[in-house]
């Protein structure tokens, strides 16, 4: 009897112990969820106010704003002429995405799916070069895109350097590695009887690949092109590197040559970024699952 | 190196055919017949893009190497001479040392702290918690963000109060220093790379948080159950059962924590081009060689103590893998 009533004053006591550090939990990512936020929701905020009515106000940056309008959008998209940016952007990343994904799933396909000498040298050497900082090879890299020659419709100085299909061509080769790597471990996963099946009925390599393996991945695929995009999209250092000239950058490389011209006004610096930053962020939000999936197919086993 | 080839060339007893070419497992099976067309086909879905990789990858690092024992300006033969670059560097080159030092002070500040903090996040976060996906949609954010917009963002933060910074307007605003005397948090070759670490450290928690959150999901709760029944509490079942069946995820977050602080460049190049407190490998590289000077020997020796330095966590990242391969 007394041992039940001690019993259970210790599980109420336990009770509101777990409570109470439940509550102290939430208090403590609140706290921090406030401080991951603050950086973009200011950039937002500042991006929204008129310069003007900051300066003159002797509070600064924490005088309640009498107006909030777009008019910084408006100025920066025009004035900077940010469309041919974004519509650089588009051209190296689509043909990146899809070209990294087409390529990297025959490679898996082949690793995965048969086996044969050099069968692990291979992954090996995709994933291992995927880990170099690109820096440890962008100086003869550069040097040989001054030297790699290219014909005239994908070239408009006959080289590789400076040129749309330069940047495609590092995008689409470093990020084989990866997605070899995760693809092939996603296709170890799946079941060997539906290729055996196929191949009984005298499909061949091709077809296995393209009939039976391609659509049982689409989910290792749908996730990687969202990664890819994002990664390929949020690209500074190759187009840095590899464009001598400033207007065939994409719209995050851009931005080095164009705040510059914001130094005076950090309103429209700040719509600047939010504007480069809200093609990936809307990305997320649609598909924040594929994001996590992509990380997770990278990180663990199959 | 040496080791990890030696284990990648020692094959699984297969019939060996022609060098490159697929050949089918030992046991033979009623598909393993493939026909000349297909071997072929195999051969080029391989063999195009791992000469393209290697060429463009490995061959480059290599050249990299070449070219460091060389004075080479970009015009002109290559003369080569001997370790020049190397004593030049390390003796001399007064960035050098700064640069070094900056990296190493970025991988301490993410192994000391962003990564254990993503760790945390990821710990806090894998319980059933009322408000779990707001919380990690919101530590995720910046992930998806590019390191160059990052670098703006958080200039707005460290501007001056001139520039309508935030952090010096409220210091200055509340008083707690006066206006002419807050610190200037990006130009101040003292303090900088701190302010760029936190910066850093912004993307680089949520990014840990979103790969470990993954891996503790994928632990056997028998696991936890088996260590609460025996009365172990949280934080000893995380220590002694949950970390150790880990291992594999702990591998990458390590990997992933070293390359992430080997690569750093955007965004102190976006700042000041990684220079007056913001020296990294990677921005001496660029700026000897390509931006600003073109002495591309004396670059490729900096890319090469870097490249030094990447190998240690590739090779400790492969012999990894092949182990969990071979088992």
């Amino acid at each position: 009897m007394s041992a039940n009533v001690m019993a259970g004053q210790r599980t109420t006591h336990n009770r509101a112990r777990r409570r109470m550090s439940r509550v102290g939990l939430h208090l403590f990512l609140i706290a921090l969820a406030i401080i991951f936020a603050w950086p973009l929701f200011y950039a937002v905020y500042m991006s929204l106010r008129p310069y003007g009515e900051i300066v003159a106000n002797p509070n600064g940056p924490f005088s309640l704003p009498a107006t909030l309008n777009l008019d910084n959008y408006f100025s920066v998209w025009n004035g900077q002429n940010l469309n041919a940016y974004y519509w650089n952007t588009a051209v190296i990343t689509i043909p990146a995405v899809l070209l990294t994904l087409w390529i990297s799933s025959m490679l898996a396909f082949a690793i995965a799916k048969y086996s044969w000498r050099f069968n692990l040298m291979v992954l090996m050497i995709f994933t291992a070069g995927n880990l170099l900082p690109p820096q440890v090879i962008i100086v003869p890299l550069y040097r040989l895109y001054l030297l790699l020659p290219l014909p005239a419709p994908l070239s408009d100085n006959g080289l590789i350097y400076d040129q749309f299909a330069g940047l495609i061509l590092i995008h689409t080769t470093f990020q084989t590695g990866f997605c070899t790597f995760v693809l092939s471990n996603y296709m170890k996963t799946l079941s060997k009887e539906l290729m055996e099946a196929a191949m009984i009925d005298g499909a061949g390599v091709f077809t296995v690949y393209y009939r039976v393996i391609l659509p049982l991945c689409r989910p290792a695929i749908a996730a990687l092109a969202t990664l890819l995009f994002t990664w390929i999209y949020n690209d500074f250092f190759w187009a840095l590197m590899l464009f001598k000239s400033g207007g065939k950058r994409p719209i995050t490389a851009a931005l080095n040559n164009l705040s510059g011209t914001f130094f005076t006004d950090p309103t429209q610096l700040a719509a600047l970024s939010v504007l480069a930053a809200i093609p990936t962020i809307v990305l997320y939000m649609i598909l924040q699952r594929n994001f996590v999936r992509g990380l997770t197919l990278g990180s663990t086993k199959g | 190196m040496s080791e990890v080839e030696h284990k990648a060339l020692t094959p699984a007893p297969a019939v060996a055919a022609g060098a490159g070419v697929p050949v089918p497992k030992r046991r033979p099976r009623h598909y393993s017949v493939l026909t000349r067309r297909d071997k072929v086909l195999l051969a080029v879905m391989v063999g195009v893009p791992l000469f393209i990789f290697v060429v463009l990858i490995w061959a480059m690092a290599l050249v990299s190497v070449v070219l460091s024992f060389t004075d080479w300006q970009g015009i002109g033969p290559l003369n080569f001479v001997g370790l020049q670059n190397y004593t030049y560097l390390f003796q001399s080159y007064p960035a050098f040392w700064p640069a070094l030092s900056h990296n190493l002070l970025w991988l301490l500040f993410f192994v000391c702290f962003a990564t254990p903090m993503g760790i945390l996040l990821a710990v806090c976060l894998d319980r059933p918690l009322r408000g779990s996906w707001i919380y990690q949609s919101i530590f995720f954010t910046p992930v998806v963000l590019s390191l160059a917009v990052v670098g703006f963002i958080w200039e707005l933060q460290y501007s001056p109060i001139a520039g309508n910074g935030f952090i010096d307007s409220l210091l200055s605003g509340t008083g707690l220093v006066s206006a002419n005397s807050t610190p200037d948090w990006l130009g101040d070759p003292s303090i900088n790379i701190w302010a760029v670490l936190v910066a850093a450290s912004w993307r680089h928690i949520g990014y840990i948080m979103v790969l470990y959150l993954a891996g503790l999901k994928s632990v056997d709760p028998s696991l936890r159950e088996a260590a609460a029944i025996d009365g172990a509490n949280e934080r000893q079942t995380f220590f002694h059962v949950v970390f150790p069946v880990m291992a594999p995820i702990n591998v990458v977050i390590v990997v992933v924590t070293v390359i992430e602080s080997l690569r750093a460049f955007d965004i102190a190049y976006i700042i000041n081009h990684g220079k007056n407190g913001l020296e990294l490998l990677s921005t001496l590289i660029t700026n000897n060689s390509i931006s600003e000077a073109s002495l591309i020997g004396f670059g490729s020796a900096i890319a090469v103590v870097l490249l030094v330095i990447s190998l240690v966590p590739i090779v400790l990242y492969l012999t990894r893998v092949m182990r969990s391969e071979e088992q």
